[in-house]
């Protein structure tokens, strides 16, 4: 793991609250000349500390709703490879949008996509609970998201200031 | 029914005429007729607002719910909680190198504003005079001429980035000048004052025998060069009324938390008007501003300060880009460029910038002497505004120009 500058830390900052700033903005917020902010985010990108740019969506917000689960599976650590092997046969089915190795009772935390509860449901009993080393798992679905990534979904309350004072 | 008729011919008496003629002479505020200008229109950006856009960090507010579900609403000390008053103590001592002892030269006040009432209230013979360097904020003079006061304006200029400087200062000086106000960093120029600038000041203030009312409400608000505070200035602590509060750094406006410094005797004297005109200040906000000091509030402070600095600078570079004269302002969060290339008045630019280009700005000429001919931009606002906002003023004084 790297150390990074304070500009990078403030580039990162600045594009974490809106990923679509441009470098010449980012220049302008940072005292800094474009070139220097163009290399930054070049450097980010290709030393992977930016994975990806994309959108944070509210999904309540349209018809097409979708379910998410989140599922605590306990596993048998494979003999040499610990959890990765694992983690990456789980991780690569598309409809897994996050795992995360935890401590405590159980140890991996696979976040499932679905269109319904049944097709999240076959998920867990067709995949996910027949590969070897999965004990057991344990389904939650989520009802409703507030907050994700920092960023508040519901409709936040409006600035309330008044327009001109002293 | 003659007695009936006695009333009715009484009640015709206008109620204007029962004013104290001191109230009744102050005009009404260049800001509020603005504000109800502004209100009137709709999809208006607003670069007039003079608060922070940040809501008071979670952990003070979540303090004063719990003080409140705990029961604590009773009256405090008249000078303030005395943990309150230790805690700025250190603070003071800890961010800007002056030291005051709590619990007789702190007093906690509702907002800024109470403290140099106060202060102002307590030193006022009628008839003496009051200095105010100007721009400046729009409450000094009126609350200097409700007091009795004398209120002499000192014209500060674009060419001296706005700083007060000893000729200036020296050159309105009378036998009956009492009182110097300051404001630094300013509302609404952003101008500060470093120890150089401050020394030729500090020297003309002992010279006159001078008392300093130093509001530094934006202290923790300067970008590059740290606040120096007036009161640290060898030899001025003992004539200086330090003013300050939790609404600009801590974005704590509507709490009205502010406090006065000074020497005891003088605190004493305003502590005789605040405990006969408001008791004390409310509990929950002194709770609030207890905790904003001492657990991570300052913390917050610093992340918010970061934010200020970016679109201070988006907001110069672009006023400049636009092809006004926009002097860097160093301090607070305004910018204050001169619309004077355009030919038209503050009052005349800010106008039509609301009607034709729906932007609200406040006109310089409501902060008095050498305020006409700017535009008070506050950037506490969102960059995406700010950005739109931009363009908006852009367009207008491209419009302006092709007549």
């Amino acid at each position: 793991m790297k150390e990074l500058n304070d500009l990078k830390m403030k580039v990162l900052d600045l594009l974490k609250e809106d990923a679509r700033r441009s470098p010449s903005l980012l220049a302008t917020l940072l005292g800094v000349s474009e070139d220097e902010v163009t290399t930054a985010i070049a450097e980010l990108e290709s030393d992977h500390v930016i994975v990806k740019y994309s959108a944070v969506v509210n999904w309540s917000k349209i018809e097409d709703e979708k379910v998410t689960a989140l599922i605590e599976v306990q596993i048998t650590p494979e003999r040499g490879r610990g959890f990765e092997g694992i983690a990456e046969r789980i991780y690569l089915y598309p409809q897994v949008k996050s795992v995360y190795l935890m401590s405590g009772a159980y140890d991996l935390l696979v976040e499932v996509e679905g269109h319904n509860l049944r097709e999240v449901a076959n998920f867990v009993s067709e995949k996910l609970s027949p590969i070897e080393s999965v004990l057991s798992t344990k389904t939650n679905f989520i009802l409703k998201k507030y907050k994700q990534d920092g960023i508040i979904l519901e409709d936040h309350e409006e600035d309330t200031r008044l327009m001109i004072s002293p | 029914m003659i007695l009936d008729e006695g009333r009715v011919t009484e009640h015709k008496k206008s109620m204007e005429s029962y004013l104290a003629p001191l109230v009744r002479e102050i005009a009404p505020s260049g800001i509020r007729k603005f504000f109800d200008l502004v209100s009137a229109n709709k999809d208006i950006i607003t670069l007039g607002v003079g608060e922070p856009d940040f809501v008071t960090p979670w952990h003070v507010r979540e303090a004063c719910v719990y003080s409140l579900e705990r029961g604590r609403t009773g009256y405090t000390s008249n000078a303030g909680m005395p943990e309150l008053r230790e805690a700025i103590g250190r603070y003071l001592e800890e961010s800007f190198q002056v030291k005051y002892e709590p619990l007789k030269q702190i007093l906690v006040t509702v907002g800024g504003s109470e403290a140099i009432d106060l202060a102002l209230r307590a030193l006022i013979v009628p008839g003496d005079e009051i200095l105010i360097p100007e721009p400046c904020y729009i409450s000094y003079s009126p609350i200097t001429a409700i007091g009795g006061g004398v209120p002499i304006g000192i014209e500060t200029t674009s060419e001296n980035g706005f700083k007060l400087t000893a000729e200036a200062l020296e050159a309105k000086i009378t036998p009956k000048s009492k009182v110097l106000i300051l404001c630094y960093p300013s509302n609404p120029t952003g101008a500060i004052m470093t120890y150089e600038d401050w020394l030729p000041i500090a020297k003309v203030v002992e010279k006159h025998d001078l008392i300093v009312i130093s509001d530094e409400i934006y202290a923790e608000l300067t970008y590059g060069e740290k606040h120096v505070s007036f009161a640290s200035i060898p030899g001025m602590k003992d004539r200086t009324v330090l003013v300050s509060g939790f609404s600009k750094a801590f974005a704590m406006t509507g709490w009205r938390m502010g406090y006065a410094c000074a020497h005891e005797d003088l605190i004493a004297a305003m502590l005789k008007i605040h405990q006969y005109t408001v008791m004390c200040a409310p509990v929950m906000g002194q709770v609030a501003a207890l905790e904003a000091l001492t657990t991570n509030g300052l913390e917050e402070k610093d992340r918010m300060m970061e934010s200020y600095n970016q679109r201070r600078r988006l907001v110069v570079q672009g006023l400049r880009d636009i092809g006004l004269d926009c002097h860097e302002p160093q301090g607070a969060f305004y910018a204050f460029p001169s619309i004077q290339s355009t030919g038209l008045s503050s009052d005349d630019f800010a106008q039509r910038l609301l009607v034709e280009a729906k932007v609200a700005a406040v006109p310089g000429n409501v902060f008095g002497l050498g305020g006409d001919g700017f535009l008070r931009c506050s950037y506490a606002t969102s960059v995406a505004q700010l950005t739109e906002a931009l363009d908006r003023i852009g367009r207008f004084v491209e419009k302006l120009k092709k007549g």
